[in-house]
C-alpha cells in the first residue's frame, strides 16, 4: 500500500521529521487560493500519485507565483502520468501538493526497509540523493551505504555518525541529519512501514535538514494494528475490475488481451500467460483464486471476465488441491455462465483434486466447452479460438 | 531417507482446534503422519482428534518429544506462535498462514539467527514425504515415494508438477515450500544443500518465479560446488508485466525487480537444466536422468 508523498509526509512529521510547509489542492482555483498560506518566494507543484518516477516525466514543476502555481496546477490535475512504474496507462492525479521550493545544498538518499535476505529491518544512505538515485546505485551498488537497526528498530547512533562521516558530512549536518533519520526509523517501526524512503533528503546551506521527498509504503497484512489507516486503503487508486477481485478474495491484475484467465494459485497463474504468450496469445488478466476464496466469491470473478467486451474466449486453468478443489471453481464457474449476458466460447483444462466431478458439474449444467487434459492443449486451443475472433 | 521430515518425525500443531487446523490435522492424520500433540493457550489439558491439547508449545514439545511444529494460527498471532516454537527448540517449524505482517516475520528471523530450528514458511504449502510425513495443506493424492526432490515458491504449481513427475515414474522423495512472502525461512540453497546429501534424492526441480533473489542464491551455490545431480527449473512470470504485484507478495521487490529471464540465464549458466514451460518439467528430468 504505497501512501502518496503529502500523507507520507503527513506521517514522517508526526515522528519530528522536518517537512516543507505545504497545502494539497484538487482544483486550480483551489491551488492558487491556498498556496497564499505559505511564506515562500518560490513554489513547488507535485502531481500526487502513488508510483514514484514522476520527476522524470514532468510530474513536478516550479513556480514563482500563486496564478503561475494556478496554471502549473491546471496542466496536472486530471492527466494521467506516465512513469517508469506505472505501466502503460499511467496513474490519474487527482490532487496536487503545493509547498515551498527548498534551496539544497547537498542531497542525500535516506531510507529504511528489511534486507530480504535477513529478513531484518535496515537503513539504507547515500550521499548521491535525487532523481538520479536509482540509477546511480544500479551502475555502482557501492553508493549505498546500509546500516541494520538494532533488534529492537532502533538506530544504533554512533554506527550513524561514523557512516555520516565517511560520507564526509560536517558542520551541524550530522546532528540535523541523525535526529531526522532517528524519527524516520520510529515511523517505519510503529506503522508497520514495508518502506520508508526520504529522495532527496536535502541538507541546506546552514546544515539543516529536510525531507523534500517522501514515499511510505504500509503493509497491508498489518491493518488489524493501524484501524487508523483503512481510508487510505481505499484510496488505492484501483482499476474497477481489481477492487471487485479484491473484495472477492481474488488476486486479478487486469491486462491487455482477450483471453480471460481464471487460475488457482499465483504461481499456475504466471505459468499459464506465460505459455500464452509463447503460444501467441494475450491474456486480458492474471487471476489467482485464493485458497479460501468461496465458490460465490469465484462466481462474480468469473462474471466480470465474461462480461468484458474484450474478452473473446475463457480459459479455466485449475489444479485443484489444498482447500480450493476443482469443483469449487466449477460451481462457481457454471454460476456466473448461467447468469451471463455474455458467454464467450470457454476451454477448461482441471487436474487434481476432484477434477472429474468439476467435468460433471460444468457438463450437468449445459455450459458449452471444449477439455482438454494437459495444460499446453488447452491453453493452444485457446489461442486459437482468440486468433479466429472468439465471442 | 528423504529431507527433513520422514516416517519418525513427531508433529504437534499450533492452532490444531481451530477450523483449518482441526481440517489439515485430520487429513495428516489420515495420511499417516505421526501427530502427536496440539497447542492451543487455554484449552490445554483437553484433547482433540484423539491427541492431547497444551497451553504452550514449550510444553506440548518436551511432554511429547516432538521434533516438528505446523503452525496454523491466525496471522496476527502467527509470528508469536513460530517464536514459542522457537524457544521450545522444536527442530523444524513450518508456518502455512498467510498474510503474516512483514515487522513480525522479522522478529522472528531474528529468533532464528540464535538457534538450531529450521523454518519453513510462512505462506508455504508445507513439507511432505510420500507415505511418510505430511506437514502442511498440500493435497496428496499424486504424490508418490520416489527420487525427485522438489523446492517450490508456489503451492499450486508444485501440485502440478508432483502430478508430472509421478505420471513420469519418478515419484517425490521430498518436496518443500519456501513460501510466497519476501522474507521466509530456509530457500532454494537449503534445499539443495540437503537433497545432495541425500542419497534417495536423484534429481532436483527447482520452481521458481519473478522478484526476490532464491533463484540466484541457487544458481551462486551450485557454482561453489560439484553438485552431483542433475537440477531441472521452472521460472514463471517470463511475461509478466514488470511492477505489478502478481499474487504472491515475494514478487514484488523494493530494488529493482529481477525478471524471470534474468533469473533463467542465471541459472542456466550454473549449469541447471531450465524446463521450456510448466508442461516440460518432470519430461526435461527424465531426459537429464536418462
Amino acid at each position: 500500500m504505497n501512501l502518496s508523498e503529502h500523507l507520507s509526509k503527513e506521517i514522517l512529521a508526526q515522528y519530528g521529521v522536518p517537512i516543507p510547509s505545504g497545502r494539497l489542492a484538487t482544483t486550480p482555483d483551489e491551488a492558487e487560493a491556498r498556496c497564499r498560506e505559505i511564506e515562500c518566494t518560490k513554489y513547488v507543484v507535485k502531481a500526487q500519485i502513488g508510483a514514484g518516477g514522476r520527476g522524470l516525466v514532468g510530474g513536478i514543476k516550479f513556480a514563482a507565483t500563486p496564478s503561475a502555481v494556478r496554471s502549473e496546477a491546471a496542466k496536472l490535475l486530471g492527466k494521467r502520468l506516465v512513469t517508469g512504474q506505472t505501466g502503460a496507462a499511467g496513474e490519474m492525479v487527482k490532487s496536487v501538493w503545493i509547498e515551498e521550493a527548498i534551496d539544497i545544498a547537498h542531497s542525500f538518499y535516506l531510507s529504511f526497509t528489511f534486507d530480504q535476505h535477513s529478513g531484518l529491518p535496515v537503513m539504507l544512505m547515500s550521499a548521491k540523493g535525487g532523481v538520479e538515485f536509482e540509477q546511480a546505485a544500479r551502475m555502482d551498488p557501492d553508493v549505498v551505504r546500509q546500516l541494520p537497526l538494532t533488534l529492537g528498530g532502533d538506530l544504533d547512533e554512533d554506527a550513524l555518525r561514523k557512516m555520516l562521516g565517511g560520507l564526509g558530512v560536517s558542520g551541524n549536518a550530522p546532528d540535523a541529519l541523525v535526529a531526522l533519520a532517528k524519527g524516520a526509523a520510529r515511523a517505519f517501526r510503529d506503522n508497520d512501514a514495508t518502506l520508508v524512503e526520504i529522495n532527496p533528503l536535502a541538507v541546506r546551506a546552514d546544515g539543516s535538514a529536510i525531507a523534500v521527498d517522501a514515499k511510505i509504503a504500509l503493509d497491508g497484512n498489518a491493518l488489524f494494528r493501524h484501524p487508523e489507516f483503512e481510508t487510505f486503503a481505499e484510496d488505492d487508486n484501483l482499476p474497477e475490475q481489481e477492487r471487485i477481485a479484491r473484495e472477492n478474495d481474488i488476486n486479478f491484475v487486469k491486462l491487455t488481451g482477450n483471453i480471460g484467465v481464471v487460475v488457482n494459485g499465483a504461481g499456475l497463474g504466471l505459468a499459464t500467460n506465460d505459455m500464452i504468450i509463447d503460444g501467441g496469445g494475450s491474456p486480458a488478466n492474471f487471476m489467482d483464486i485464493r485458497t479460501t476464496t468461496t465458490s460465490l466469491q469465484i462466481a462474480k470473478g468469473a462474471a466480470m471476465l465474461l462480461q468484458d467486451p474484450g474478452v473473446g474466449v475463457v480459459l479455466v486453468n485449475v489444479h485443484g488441491g489444498g482447500m480450493t478443489a476443482c469443483d469449487t471453481v466449477a460451481e462457481g464457474f457454471a454460476l456466473a455462465y448461467a447468469r451471463a449476458t455474455r458467454k464467450p466460447p470457454v476451454v477448461v483444462r482441471m487436474a487434481g483434486q476432484n477434477a472429474e466431478w468439476a467435468l460433471s458439474i460444468l457438463k450437468n449444467r449445459r455450459l458449452p466447452f471444449e477439455d482438454f487434459e494437459d495444460m499446453g492443449g488447452a491453453i493452444a486451443r485457446a489461442v486459437e479460438i482468440a486468433r479466429k475472433g472468439g465471442a | 531417507m528423504a529431507i527433513l521430515v520422514g516416517a519418525d518425525t513427531r508433529v504437534i500443531v499450533q492452532g490444531m482446534t481451530g477450523r483449518a487446523g482441526t481440517f489439515y490435522t485430520e487429513q495428516a492424520l489420515h495420511y499417516g503422519s505421526h501427530y502427536v500433540a496440539g497447542v492451543r493457550p487455554g484449552k490445554g489439558g483437553r484433547e482433540h482428534l484423539g491427541l492431547p491439547v497444551f497451553n504452550t508449545a514449550k510444553e506440548a514439545a518436551s511432554e511429547t518429544k516432538a521434533n516438528a511444529s505446523l503452525v496454523m494460527v491466525p496471522a496476527h498471532k502467527a509470528g508469536d506462535a513460530m517464536i514459542k516454537a522457537i524457544e521450545a527448540e522444536v527442530a523444524l517449524v513450518v508456518c502455512v498462514t498467510e498474510r503474516v505482517p512483514v515487522h513480525d516475520i522479522s522478529r522472528v528471523k531474528a529468533a532464528l539467527a540464535g538457534s538450531d530450528t529450521i523454518l519453513i514458511g510462512p505462506n508455504s504449502q508445507g513439507i511432505l514425504t510420500p507415505n511418510a510425513c505430511k506437514i502442511g495443506v498440500m493435497p496428496t493424492t499424486d504424490a508418490t515415494p520416489g527420487s525427485i526432490g522438489i523446492a517450490s515458491r508456489s503451492a499450486s504449481l508444485t501440485s502440478e508438477i508432483l502430478a508430472q513427475t509421478t505420471a513420469y515414474g519418478l515419484g517425490q522423495s521430498t518436496t518443500v515450500g519456501v513460501g510466497g512472502d519476501p522474507i521466509h525461512g530456509i530457500g532454494f540453497r537449503k534445499c539443495l544443500e540437503l537433497f545432495r546429501d541425500d542419497p534417495e534424492t536423484k534429481g532436483v526441480i527447482l520452481i521458481g518465479e519473478v522478484g526476490g533473489s532464491e533463484e540466484e542464491d541457487a544458481a551462486a551455490y551450485l557454482e561453489s560446488v560439484d553438485y552431483g545431480k542433475p537440477v531441472v527449473a521452472l521460472v514463471v512470470g517470463r511475461h509478466a508485466p514488470k511492477e505489478r504485484r502478481m499474487g504472491h507478495a515475494g514478487t514484488l521487490s523494493i530494488f529493482g525487480l529481477q525478471s524471470a529471464d534474468e533469473k533463467i540465464e542465471r541459472l542456466a549458466s550454473a549449469g541447471v537444466i531450465i524446463a521450456e514451460n510448466a508442461d516440460d518439467v518432470a519430461h526435461a528430468m527424465q531426459v537429464a536422468l536418462d
